[in-house]
């Protein structure tokens, strides 16, 4: 019971950051059809440029409001501006080619993120050494939220098996019970991504530019006959996935606490899968997948081997693509005549 | 020069198109097209599969780009403009399979063809006229549009056109695939929207209710214009009879 509480949260707290980068992936499908293999490098160079920030600001800002808020938006507008430079010279001049050509593409700019953040460079400005890029070891991301014990519960343990109980031993009280401890960096990062999704279907469903989007999503070339300016509408949606990949990015590092040049890649194929489950270009089926995803993969570890996880994961997308091809919420589409 | 027949009355120019050539590839699908729509126009584009009609809609709503030639608008050159600028322009263009949404509320839908516009209350004014037009709209509204009926998207397709408040309306094939009975409606609601003030360059396979409906007429044949005239003397000539209208 105790074990299971505490996957449950462990669970949770990674889905709503898949949920995050998946929400990226499938938004940039559903207006280009384009798997957009470079967003989970996106979401690690929102880390460290997190990173970076809260390095600038230095010790005295650690643990405050204003302090982590910073972070968090240097981050969005770096990675925003990142996403747009991506969508307008890499992707933008191959919309009209095979769409093959746009792919291979995202792979190259997904190695030249996670390979290039590999690299080294200090150059020296004004004989000081300045860091541009830190290099391949991983670094410790910097407590931008100060831990701290949010709620304790205390769940009965399960009682011991007799022949462990030692009848002479007094009886310890603390040992009826288990602790689960829920961080408030936990609550603040499922409340951050929470809030970041209602805001997303709020856009997608509610206003006019969501509007446009799923116009753009369904057919370009009509969107356009209406008025509808296609190639901002789709650059604003790269830069909108962009920014909820650098949120991501933040959270994955406060949870971590460890980040390093390959994240991107581990963390955005599951992210991706997750996206796949909850069937490609449906935003609701993202944060689906990706709860569904995580979760899964949590009890795996907690119940079977941790070298299990990955298994299970692609064994997840095997059953759900063999048995809902459109994934969980994908709509198979009929084409009236 | 293509045969003329019976006299054009004299309008404002709206729509100039001239000596229009578009290339798919290695094929040349318009040879130098030339056609105007005046001022209050109902002007239909008939002929064959594959004559080139909706090419020239392409070309002139710019979801093509004209290898030569040049489009104007109300007097002002518009050649090869992307087509999300016509709009702004007083140019709607309901495309060749209608283009509805089916993901989208049939309510969506409309409010989209409103994109560019923002006086709130003559948006919701239209949103009435054009339920006016097709009550069926109004009772559909917030369902999805992919769930409509051909007929019933088709409507949908007009009025979400329509909800830009267009000078000039572009209609590719609004009867096709429909019953009778609701192309008759189809038709009496564009006679009401021309009469008040839209003007139209309608391409229709069914000639006979093309040219009931326009004022003029051309008659285009592989890439090319072969005939113009006013949609009654083309009805009475016995060559577009014998090709056009099975008879």
């Amino acid at each position: 019971m105790a074990g299971l509480l505490q996957h449950l949260i462990n669970g949770l707290a990674e889905g709503t950051i898949y949920a995050l980068v998946a929400l990226g992936y499938t938004m940039v499908y559903g207006v280009l059809k384009l798997i957009n293999f470079a967003h989970g490098d996106v979401m690690m160079v929102g880390a460290y440029v997190g990173y970076a920030a809260a390095f600038v600001l230095g010790d005295g800002a650690l643990g405050s409001l204003w302090g982590a808020v910073l972070v968090f938006l240097v981050s969005i507008l770096f990675c925003g501006l990142l996403g747009w430079l991506v969508e307008r010279f890499a992707y933008r001049p191959l919309r009209e080619k095979p769409r093959l050509t746009a792919l291979i593409t995202a792979i190259g700019i997904s190695f030249t993120l996670s390979y290039g953040f590999q690299l080294k460079v200090q150059p020296e400005i004004a004989g000081k050494k300045v860091t541009l890029l830190p290099g391949a070891d991983p670094r410790t991301f910097p407590e931008i939220i100060t831990p701290a014990e949010w709620v304790t519960l205390h769940v009965p343990a399960p009682a011991p098996a007799p022949d462990e109980v030692d009848p002479a031993a007094p009886h310890d009280a603390a040992d009826d019970f288990v602790e689960i401890i829920i961080w408030n960096w936990q609550v603040i990062s499922f409340v951050i991504a929470l809030a970041l999704m209602g805001g997303l279907q709020v856009l997608v469903f509610r206003t006019k530019f969501g509007r446009a989007m799923r116009a753009v999503s369904h057919d370009h070339r009509v969107a356009a006959l209406l008025g509808i300016p296609v190639d901002r509408v789709i650059a604003l949606t790269f830069m909108l996935g962009s920014a909820l990949a650098a949120c991501a990015g933040i959270l994955y590092a406060i949870k971590d606490t460890l980040i390093q040049p390959m994240l991107g890649v581990q963390l955005g194929l599951k992210a991706f899968v997750a996206a796949v489950i909850g069937g490609i270009g449906n935003v609701q089926g993202a944060v689906l997948g990706a709860v569904a995803l995580a979760l899964c993969e949590e009890l795996v570890v907690g119940y079977a081997s941790s070298s299990w996880r990955d298994a299970v994961a692609f064994g997840f997308l095997i059953v759900v693509l063999l048995l809902r091809p459109q994934g969980l919420l994908g709509r198979v589409q009929a084409e009236k005549v | 020069m293509p045969e003329t027949l019976g006299t054009r009355e004299v309008k404002p120019p709206l729509l100039g198109v001239s000596g229009v050539e578009v290339r798919y590839g290695a094929i040349q699908a318009l040879r130098g097209v030339s056609l105007s729509v005046g001022q209050g126009d109902v002007v239909a584009l008939i002929g064959a599969n594959g004559a080139g009609k909706t090419s020239t809609l392409r070309a002139v709503s710019g979801m093509l780009k004209p290898t030569a030639g040049t489009v104007q608008l109300a007097g002002q050159d518009i050649t090869g403009q992307p087509a999300h600028t016509l709009v702004g322009k007083g140019m709607a263009h309901a495309p060749e399979g209608r283009g509805i949404f089916p993901n989208l509320t049939v309510l969506e839908n409309l409010e989209l063809g409103a994109y560019l516009r923002s006086d709130k209350a003559g948006i919701a004014q239209d949103l009435e006229r054009m339920y006016g037009f097709f009550p069926v709209l109004r009772e559909r509204q917030a369902q999805l549009a992919g769930t409509l009926s051909g007929g019933e998207q088709q409507m949908l397709a007009i009025s979400r056109a329509l909800m830009s408040r267009p000078k000039l309306l572009l209609l590719d094939e609004p009867s096709l695939g429909l019953a009778p009975q609701v192309t008759q409606t189809i038709f009496r609601i564009l006679r009401e929207v021309n009469a008040q003030g839209v003007s139209i360059l309608l391409v229709e396979q069914n000639a006979h209710l093309a040219l009931g409906l326009a004022h003029w007429a051309y008659v285009l044949e592989t890439g090319a214009i072969v005939m113009e005239g006013t949609g009654q003397a083309l009805l009475a000539s016995d060559d577009v009879r014998k090709a056009y209208l099975g008879e």
